[in-house]
């Protein structure tokens, strides 16, 4: 436990120590709230809620950012040779995939945490539900977690970062658009109304939808933590494949 | 103190090492020496652990790298061929990670850092950012590392490389130094620094050891009393078919 501390806080200062994390939370609050009050109508609807006109964008804008933020996570050190250093100290592999994991998570935790001001405004402009917010953000971070957890697995592949960005993106981008309304259409009217049916509960939004609409159901949880867990025990099995 | 064992490492049809097998006592410098790609960085990154061989073992004071890695490790210091680190960091933060990855707190984790940054002559540069340094300096920030925990093992994969003539032999001094209490394996192309910092010496090519010997053995083993000439005579051109050091 104690190595994965000593990992986490060597990631996270890192993050902050270069222009990296700053660069991200920037970029997302501007286009997150961008989004919300231009292509998402935040005005026009109406309504005290953010469900269509704030989280309904994020699947879209962190299958780009969370893959910027992550793909250092194992190219840098492959490339670096600061691997080595890592695997002949005696903590093991899952610390550092946790320690690293986690370092990622809170960086992006804290980017989305920090749009809370079109919380209190719409508290200001009506009577939200506070609960479907709090939910919303949930489903938000766990979108994170879950394309953090891909870009990690593909990191562990390359020792090169632009490749590891545009695969990750490639794979991010894939888990959205499967699940998308225009995609699932042209599916039902080709094959069928089931794999159409498939194709949205194999896609990131139809689980992230239920979580920015208030309700938290186990099936959602379930299918984002096989996703991190299988992507984190992949990309352990990856590094250690590559040692042999 | 390290007692290697038959190690072989294949990388796909490739055999990097060939059941090698030696031992260093405590108190032993052993210096490693061999053209590129004869596989002592292989040898190098499978007893501290970092490659699992093909076969064989590596024994570090009694106890297994393959069976218990991790209490193994804890024995070993090791200095990577590149001097890996991580640019970000400033030297003395760098060292404090690998303290605190080593399991070191408090004023014990004061007092190693500032030891190994007083041994590896860092205190110029200790709070500045490792991407600022040069390369003598990166390579000794890389070394300190390796020192933190005053190991009862040294691994150095080519310590003086990329020093000038003043730090090579400020290197070879503390390897000296240090080889008196500890057990030390280092590898390096420089065949004079086997008389100036070696208590025994073995010459590996393709992954077998071809010569063992303390210096003035292999000295007298040469017939000229050059160690480039001996060398020359017992190694392969590094141009031969099956060198993969760098496989890894």
């Amino acid at each position: 436990m104690n190595s994965v501390w000593t990992i986490f806080k060597r990631e996270l200062s890192s993050y902050f120590s270069q222009p990296i994390a700053y660069a991200i939370i920037v970029v997302f609050i501007i286009t997150s709230l961008g989004l919300t009050f231009s292509f998402g109508n935040f005005f026009e609807f109406g309504d005290a809620s953010l469900r269509y006109s704030f989280f309904y964008w994020h699947p879209w804008i962190l299958m780009f950012l969370a893959p910027a933020l992550g793909m250092r996570m194992w190219s840098e050190e492959l490339r670096e040779g600061t691997v080595e250093l890592l695997g002949t100290y005696p903590i093991s592999m899952w610390s550092i995939i946790a320690g690293k994991y986690l370092a990622a998570i809170v960086v992006w935790t804290i980017a989305i945490l920090l749009t809370f001001p079109i919380w209190i405004t719409v508290n200001w402009l009506g009577e939200p539900d506070n609960i479907a917010i709090i939910s919303g953000y949930l489903g938000s971070i766990l979108v994170c977690c879950t394309f953090i957890a891909i870009t990690m697995l593909v990191s562990a592949f390359t020792r090169d970062q632009v490749v590891c960005l545009i695969v990750s993106f490639l794979v991010c981008t894939g888990t959205v658009l499967i699940g998308f309304d225009d995609v699932t259409r042209v599916a039902q009217q080709v094959a069928s109304p089931d794999v159409a049916d498939a194709m949205t509960s194999i896609g990131v939004l139809s689980h992230h939808g239920s979580l920015h609409g208030g309700a938290v159901r186990i099936q959602d949880l379930v299918w984002f933590a096989s996703i991190i867990l299988a992507s984190l025990l992949g990309t352990s099995a990856i590094l250690s494949a590559k040692r042999a | 103190m390290i007692e290697v064992d038959n190690l072989t490492k294949k990388f796909g049809s490739k055999t990097a090492v060939d059941h090698l097998s030696f031992s260093v006592r405590k108190g032993e410098v052993l210096g490693f020496l061999g053209p590129n790609g004869a596989g002592k960085s292989t040898t190098m990154r499978m007893v501290t652990g970092f490659l699992p061989p093909t076969h064989g073992d590596a024994r570090i004071c009694g106890i297994s790298v393959v069976d218990k890695p991790a209490e193994a490790k804890r024995r070993i210091g090791y200095l990577p061929e590149s001097a890996p680190l991580y640019n970000e960091m400033t030297v003395t933060g760098f060292l404090r990670f690998a303290a605190d990855v080593r399991g070191l707190s408090g004023n014990t984790k004061n007092d190693a850092v500032e030891r190994a940054i007083e041994t590896c002559f860092l205190q110029s540069v200790a709070y500045q950012s490792i991407d600022t340094l040069s390369k003598g300096y990166r390579h000794r920030t890389c070394l300190a590392q390796s020192l933190l925990h005053d190991p009862e093992v040294l691994i150095l994969d080519e310590p003086t490389d990329g020093l000038d003539p003043n730090q090579k032999h400020e290197v070879r001094q503390l390897i000296r130094r240090l080889g008196q209490e500890k057990a030390i394996l280092f590898s390096t192309h420089i065949l004079e620094e086997v008389e100036a910092a070696c208590s025994r010496a073995v010459i590996v090519d393709r992954g077998r050891i071809v010569v063992d010997g303390t210096p003035a053995e292999l000295l007298e083993k040469s017939g000229t009393g050059s160690l480039t000439d001996l060398f020359r005579q017992v190694t392969t051109l590094d141009t031969a078919e099956d060198t993969t050091e760098d496989a890894a």
